[in-house]
């Protein structure tokens, strides 16, 4: 029996020694640059050896007075954006320490969870970045973890700054808000590349029965007709969210999701039709590919079009360096023109956040014209805010503010938006197993039998 | 297991074994021993036990959004898990992935012990270059072979440049050989998988090799001699002698490369991720997914025992063969 336990030990031994490599999982190689750049530019000189010690990574070492900013923010242009606005903001208020925990992965998946396991083990950032809507409100508004931020409208006068379905999703039954919406993303975005199109001699689909001949044509002259990286599965979600905002329609789009239709419904499965349809022309490489990667394709003109959320824009021109219309195009996702289906990113203020004050500071900053025209120019989204200045946006940015304005918009549901993180995570997995399965009855199945356990 | 007698009721008839003043000292010692291994018991206690049966509770808990409820929910979460397409999946890739890992590890280590058993020039540095792998963290090996083996980019560079026209497409690959279907799982072996396995390989084989060289150099040469001199062929020699005396070496191989392909979450997350129809999935990345980003605990405490007990399946027969061997050395 001793000799059993001795094993044990000496295998826990090998097995400890084996296992010392292994890094934190959650944590992505691209998250200590982007955090180490901030810490540098620190106004205060004088705790640098302080300073030296914070790893964003891991909460205990960030002081307790600083205002922390937690969010996904990593890639080129939404770096830039959220650096520009600290910049704005120290120098406004120098007597604050920022620390800026941008965990990488796109959609925020990753960030996501490690932000649970802060909450969870009640260590929560001063402020983080969260969609507005089911993301918002199901999660930490029901948990009680948010403060309202009603006061901060009022001395701001927000209230009437900002379009009232935008308000509405961050706002509970009681009327109390508890985010401050910085910009908002268009979901239903297809990028072309205008030279390709030329070359097989069609134009760019509008409607879905259009989509399908394009294709035709554009993969007889020898390009991919569809750029698809999902590599990362939300992407799957991504396109066909905006397929079934063009099949079912507004309203039928938030019954599903508000769990009051059928998702077996012949709307649903024509989505799955369309997506089956879509899928025959995607790149053989999909899986290997994130989005950018599939962006790329169209960039470098071996794809005609990519079915991507407007930061993709951000992609093209900021680090593609890409010119508007010349070298990339813009459509609604065919057949969905008239929606415009949302990613709106928001800040709100933890319970037991550390330096509140610090952090309403920030929230200010936020929600001010000037920082929101600060922001959104490099990030590629347009502001959250109807007074914004049009002028400093480029054509895409200006196109898409006329149509948030006229357009009836719907929540995203790829970007968690429109549904709770669990059903959203089901619908995940639907996609990820019609992709290789085809199967569209039993992805509409799956569906309400997931509506069924997270939407009603 | 220890020699002791199996006569009943000797020890209280007849001989006291243990002289009086090697008794007294047993006392202290046990005191002080006692005392030297109280803090890890306890830390062992609280943070494996204690945290294993929370993890057990948890799993049948109503703990489904991000309110802990800690409730009784019974064993839903377990039915659930057995009927969910992901989970069946992960667990069908996670398996194939351990035994064809181990597999070719032990085969991989096997030959390269042996070539450099047989001291060819350089043999220290080989050995170094074959123990470096080791060395790196799982995650840069995820990310290195992520690129090697994409479709697009890496080896099939230089596969195309040879003229190969069907490239192969590695863990993007959706076939499942053969194919069958057992409910709506396919089985059996994901040929994605077999890109990871590649990859595990390169990094873990040189760990099969350390301890294989170990074994092989602690048998004699006068064995040898002694084979050789019987009229045994080189092949023979190793077939009949050499391999037989390698047991123990290969059960170790075994618990330790399987535990760790049982467990693997970093390499799948940062190589492939789930894939596309699940078939780089494994029951660990669910885990982290339906616990932290669904925040369905529950569902992720029930996936996590079921990771225990599968390791325990496999973990308890080779210790139990490792005994065995261990007891046929001794005698």
């Amino acid at each position: 029996m001793w000799r059993v336990l001795a094993l044990l030990a000496a295998l826990t031994l090998i097995i400890a020694a084996c296992e010392v490599e292994d890094e934190d999982p959650i944590a992505d190689p691209e998250e200590d640059d982007v955090a180490e750049d901030d810490i540098d530019e620190d106004p205060d000189p004088d705790d640098d050896v302080a300073d030296d010690e914070i790893d964003p990574e891991d909460p205990d070492t960030i002081p307790d007075e600083a205002v922390e900013i937690f969010s996904w923010w990593t890639g080129a242009g939404e770096e830039a954006g959220l650096l520009a606005l600290i910049d704005m903001f120290e120098e406004e208020h120098p007597e604050y320490e920022v620390v800026n925990s941008a965990v990488a992965g796109g959609a925020g998946t990753d960030a996501q969870a490690v932000l649970t396991s802060r909450m969870q083990a009640g260590d929560p950032p001063g402020t983080f970045q969260i969609h507005a809507g089911r993301a918002l409100l199901d999660q930490w508004v029901e948990a009680d973890a948010m403060q309202p931020l009603n006061f901060l409208y009022d001395e701001e006068d927000w209230w009437d700054v900002f379009p009232d379905e935008l308000l509405d999703m961050t706002t509970d039954e009681d009327g109390n808000i508890y985010s401050v919406p910085v910009n908002v993303h268009r979901s239903n975005v297809m990028w072309t590349n205008p030279d390709v199109f030329e070359d097989a001699g069609v134009e760019v689909p509008t409607t879905i029965d259009e989509f399908v001949e394009a294709a035709e044509a554009i993969e007889e002259a020898g390009y991919t007709p569809l750029a698809l990286g999902d590599n990362e599965t939300w992407t799957l979600v991504h396109t066909w969210e905006g397929v079934l905002a063009a099949t079912a329609g507004p309203e039928l789009y938030e019954d599903l999701f508000a769990g009051e239709a059928d998702w077996t419904s012949d709307e649903v499965v024509e989505s799955f039709e369309v997506l089956d349809q879509m899928f025959d022309y995607v790149n053989d490489d999909h899986a290997a590919r994130n989005w950018q990667e599939a962006a790329q394709l169209v960039g470098e003109g071996e794809a005609a079009m990519h079915i991507m959320g407007d930061w993709a824009g951000g992609y093209f021109w900021v680090d593609l360096d890409l010119e508007l219309e010349e070298d990339f195009g813009w459509a609604p996702t065919p057949g969905s023109d008239g929606q415009f289906i949302t990613v709106v990113d928001t800040f709100g203020l933890p319970e037991g956040a550390p330096n509140e004050e610090g952090t309403t500071d920030w929230l200010r900053i936020l929600g001010s014209q000037e920082g929101q025209d600060t922001f959104n120019p490099l990030k590629g989204s347009i502001p959250a805010r109807l007074d914004a200045d049009e002028t400093e946006y480029n054509e895409y940015g200006q196109e898409t503010m006329a149509d948030f304005e006229s357009d009836t918009l719907i929540p995203s549901l790829a970007h968690n938006s429109a549904a709770p993180p669990d059903f959203t995570e089901e619908a995940q997995g639907v996609l990820e197993v019609f992709m290789s399965e085809r199967d569209v009855e039993r992805a509409v199945e799956d569906l309400e039998q997931a509506a069924d356990s997270f939407l009603r | 297991m220890t020699a002791t007698t199996p006569k009943s009721g000797s020890q209280e008839a007849g001989q006291p074994p243990p002289a009086p003043q090697r008794a007294k000292r047993g006392r202290g010692d046990r005191i002080v021993t006692l005392l030297m291994i109280a803090p890890s018991v306890i830390a062992i206690a609280v943070f494996v036990y204690g945290f294993i049966a929370w993890t057990g509770y948890v799993s049948v808990s109503n703990w489904t959004s991000f309110v802990p409820d800690l409730s009784f929910g019974g064993l839903d979460s377990y039915r659930w898990m057995l009927t969910d397409f992901r989970y069946l999946s992960g667990l069908r890739n996670v398996i194939v992935f351990t035994i064809v890992f181990v597999g070719a590890s032990l085969v991989m280590g096997l030959a390269i012990a042996i070539a450099l058993d047989r001291s060819p020039r350089l043999s220290a540095v080989w050995r170094t270059v074959f123990l470096f792998p080791l060395a790196i963290s799982f995650v840069v090996t995820g990310v290195v072979w992520q690129w090697l083996l994409n479709p697009s980019a890496g080896v099939n560079i230089p596969l195309a440049n040879m003229g190969l026209d069907e490239l192969p497409l590695w863990y993007v690959s959706t076939t499942i050989v053969p194919g069958v279907s057992w409910g709506r799982v396919e089985m059996v072996v994901p040929v994605a998988l077999l890109a990871v396995v590649i990859a595990a390989v390169w990094q873990l084989s040189g760990f099969a090799m350390a301890i294989y060289l170990a074994g092989l150099q602690g048998v004699s040469d006068d064995l040898r001699e002694a084979a050789r001199v019987d009229g045994a062929s080189e092949l023979q020699l190793y077939r009949r002698v050499i391999l037989p005396m390698l047991k123990p070496m290969t059960i170790t191989i075994i618990i330790v490369l399987g535990h760790m392909a049982l467990k693997t979450f970093d390499l799948i997350y940062t190589m492939t991720g789930p894939g596309t129809g699940y078939v780089t999935d494994v029951p660990a990345v669910y885990m982290y997914e339906s616990t932290f980003r669904a925040n369905q605990f529950a569902r992720g405490a029930a996936i996590s025992i079921s990771l225990l007990v599968l390791m325990l399946a496999l973990m308890g027969p080779a210790i139990r063969a490792r005994r065995k061997v261990e007891e046929e050395t001794a005698q």
